[in-house]
């Protein structure tokens, strides 16, 4: 009798005990594994998806809804002429290894970025700053060398974050940050372990740990989540699979937003590419609607320009490219094609680009324009076509946030070189006041979507599977960030 | 003996110089920037070179061969260009999962393969036999990757006896670590098995219509003495071959199955670090499969001489 007693008591507290520690940890797989995790020296989103505002913080941070948020400043002042930016930083701050943040390790991180010999892959972001003075330990003032808008929004990017000149040396290894996560532990090709940071010095994170798992195979990314390996799965690679997780009571499917507009990009240097009717044929052929349901099942947002349609400043301008294929051929032949022409569609890796390429592929074809469809690997995209701008159509989704800049540069693979669009965004460079800035973004869509530059499809979406209990989960995704600050089981 | 293991030490050192050459040769033809590739889209041309001066990528290609063959020959395998660490600290991490998994795998293969062959051979055009041929047809025609999928869908999502990959680490214990590689074993030994039993089937059977086998039976030995003690050792020579071939294949071919059971093996670093353009890693991690290749070659050729006598005094 006793024994059945403590049996069944010794079960009772293991379930207990099982059902406690699942409560305080959660494992989230991913898909791609970060190189190393230094979010300040390469442009692989996956380092900022394990570490961003878990890990590493910003003087401000991105909330999910894309807004800007102080983070290790606590506020800021900025002059009259939008040139000195003074911020106070948050007191008793400290990294993971125990030294304390002050304004000399702001300094460091900023001059490092922007250092001669730098590696951070969005060094334009701190083109801008001339200098950078330490006041006073609590204090850092930051001076440009023209106005800059979009300063504050810059820093709150992962590669931009606060870094300490103590643990600079080892933080592609052992990243050292300021977060409500330390980082624990890394077996390469396998898993990133976090735990809680005891010392933070906001909101104390609610799990004790956290476990990123990389999972590359879609078929099984779809098996860990089916067999709970996995508690939350985010950016799941397989759409096709999401109807199936719906259906079952065990999970949760979030449906977000994210800052990737994916376009069908034109080389506009490149004949007949260079004639804008061409260009406006080209997005008169596709069915947004086709691509977005036979490429991504159902899952994105059509757009008419390159800005996030969740943004307050977005214009629905898609009615501008609306599909028309009678139309198309008559532009095509104004423009001297009656017969069309062919031409090349290079393709990158992911499924929105290779199941995409063929629906546009059969789309053009429609209006009598022949693709020639090449496969490309990463490594090869970004020679080819990003740097070696050869090709004449490729398919691509520009995931930095508020990236509409990119059009004033003529040397861009897409090479749009119109004068007007360049001023317009030296204009938004150099005005501060929010109102006037909405004005010159809401211009600046309707200027690329006139030119008809690129081919517009989609807002790729945010797409992530999870236990039905795990709460404070992120559905957008604003910058490749998994930020488990907030998030909790529920009981 | 000493003769004949020296000159296969010998050709054995040729076949690596020449294929360090073919992997550099054709590793530097493959398009693609690994400065480029971390660096991303709006990377400035400034950031690219001095990535790819820490790198040593403004080096020659003559200088970087002899530097990577230099390095090797004093254990150096470079420093990984993605991950920043050393190579051969991640190959040594990797290899406790690819080893192991390699030859858990092989020892199924042998183990499920011995006992089906000797069986069908001896009970040759019986119901035994035609059992097992009927099975391993099937086997060898089974794609190991779908059958690796429908194990995951069965024992890890329908009955939760198996996680549905991942590899547990050798800290958790030999127990939970061999469980962990369970799964992707029996995937990748399945087919192996299916091939040696059939193998191991008609070397017996060629063997048992030797002449020294009717001699044998002529002395009075019953048909099962004859084989257990006079076939099995001679129809031993291809099997042996076979299992050399496997194990090289099991070592450096698991990708597909590393990738179902996302397992962090050898195959999951170098298709990781292709797509990555991580060169030295995957030069240094090819080398090392064909030097393993190379030398389980050797040990068959080694192990031929000693199951049969007569390949020593030869060549």
């Amino acid at each position: 009798m006793n024994f059945r007693k403590i049996g069944t008591a010794a079960a009772l507290t293991a379930l207990l005990a099982g059902a406690a520690q699942a409560r305080d940890e959660v494992i989230v797989g991913l898909q791609l594994e970060p190189p190393h995790l230094d979010p300040t020296s390469a442009a692989a989103g996956a380092i900022d998806s394990v570490l961003y505002a878990n890990v590493f913080e910003g003087l401000t941070r991105f909330m999910s809804d894309g807004s800007i948020t102080p983070g290790l400043a606590e506020s800021w002042d900025i002059s009259e002429d939008g040139l000195v930016y003074t911020f106070k930083l948050r007191s008793g701050v400290t990294f993971h290894d125990g030294t304390t943040l002050d304004a000399g390790d702001v300094k460091f991180s900023l001059d490092r970025a922007r250092a001669e010999d730098s590696q951070n892959a969005q060094k334009a972001l701190f083109a801008d700053i001339d200098t950078v003075e330490v006041v006073d330990p609590q204090t850092v003032r930051v001076t440009l060398s023209q106005p800059n808008g979009s300063f504050l929004f810059n820093m709150a990017w992962g590669d931009a974050v606060i870094v300490a000149p103590e643990s600079i040396d080892g933080i592609k290894q052992t990243p050292i940050g300021t977060g409500a996560f330390k980082f624990s532990d890394w077996v390469q090709g396998d898993r990133i372990e976090l735990v809680k940071n005891p010392d933070y010095w906001g909101d104390p994170a609610k799990l004790e740990s956290a476990t990123f798992k990389f999972i590359s195979d879609p078929t099984a990314a779809f098996a860990a989540v089916m067999a709970e390996d996995v508690h939350v799965f985010s950016a799941f690679p397989a759409p096709e699979n999401l109807p199936q997780f719906e259906a079952d009571p065990r999970f949760q499917v979030l449906v977000g937003s994210t800052e990737g507009e994916t376009i069908l990009s034109t080389n506009n240097k490149m004949p007949p590419f260079d004639n804008v009717k061409v260009r406006q044929a080209l997005a008169h052929a596709i069915d947004r609607q086709a691509i977005i349901d036979g490429a991504m099942f159902g899952y994105g947002t059509p757009i008419g320009t390159h800005f996030a349609p969740h943004n307050p400043d977005y214009v629905d301008l898609t009615e501008m490219s609306a599909y028309d294929p009678e139309k198309s051929k008559a532009l095509l032949a104004e423009a001297g094609f009656p017969d069309g022409f062919t031409t090349t569609l290079k393709l990158p890796p992911p499924s929105y680009a290779r199941r995409g390429g063929e629906i546009i592929a059969a789309q053009l074809r429609e209006v009598g324009i022949q693709t020639e469809i090449t496969n490309l690997e990463w490594p090869q995209w970004l020679e080819e076509v990003f740097r070696g701008k050869d090709f004449g159509l490729t398919i691509v989704s520009h995931t930095e946030p508020a990236d509409i800049n990119i059009y004033a540069r003529p040397d861009y693979y897409f090479q749009y070189d119109n004068p007007a669009f360049q001023e317009l965004m030296t204009t938004l460079n150099n005005t501060t006041e929010p109102d006037e800035r909405s004005e010159l973004l809401q211009q600046a869509q309707r200027m690329i979507s006139e030119d008809y530059v690129n081919g517009y499809l989609f807002q790729l979406a945010a797409l992530s599977v999870a236990n039905v209990k795990v709460q404070g989960l992120w559905a957008n995704a604003p910058t490749q960030a998994t930020d488990l600050t907030g998030v909790y089981w529920q009981d | 003996m000493l003769r004949f293991a020296l000159k296969r030490l010998l050709s054995l050192a040729a076949t690596l110089w020449v294929a360090s050459l073919i992997i550099f040769l054709s590793l530097e033809i493959v398009p693609g920037d690994p400065a480029a590739f971390m660096l991303g889209m709006n990377a400035q041309e400034d950031t690219l070179n001095a990535l790819r001066e820490e790198l040593g990528l403004n080096q020659g290609p003559l200088q970087r061969y002899l530097g990577w063959v230099g390095g090797m020959l004093v254990g150096d395998f470079g420093t990984s260009y993605t991950y920043r660490t050393p190579v051969a600290e991640m190959i040594l991490e990797r290899v406790q999962v690819s080893l192991p998994l390699a030859l858990y795998a092989l020892t199924l293969s042998t183990v499920i393969a011995f006992p089906a062959g000797i069986w069908a051979a001896s009970r040759r055009g019986r119901a035994a036999d035609v059992t097992v041929m009927g099975l391993t047809q099937l086997g060898v025609a089974i794609p190991n990757f779908w059958f690796a999928m429908l194990m995951v869908l069965v024992f890890a999502i329908n009955l939760r006896w198996f996680n549905a990959g991942g590899f547990a680490g050798w800290d958790a214990g030999f127990f939970p670590a061999m469980k962990s590689l369970t799964l992707p074993a029996i995937a990748l030994a399945l087919p192996q098995a299916s091939i040696l039993a059939r193998v191991m089937r008609s070397s017996l059977l060629d063997t048992l219509s030797e002449d020294f086998i009717r001699t044998a039976r002529a002395k009075g030995l019953t048909r099962a003495q004859a084989l257990w003690r006079h076939a099995l050792r001679n129809a031993l020579i291809p099997v042996l071959t076979i299992i050399g071939l496997q194990f090289a294949f099991l070592l450096a071919g698991a990708i597909i199955i590393e990738n179902v059971f996302f397992l962090p093996g050898l195959g999951r670093l170098v298709f990781q670090a292709i797509s990555a353009r991580d060169l030295i890693v995957v030069e240094s991690v090819v080398m090392l499969l064909v030097f393993a290749v190379v030398l389980v070659n050797f040990v068959v050729d080694l192990a031929y001489a000693a199951v049969d006598p007569r390949l020593r005094g030869q060549k």
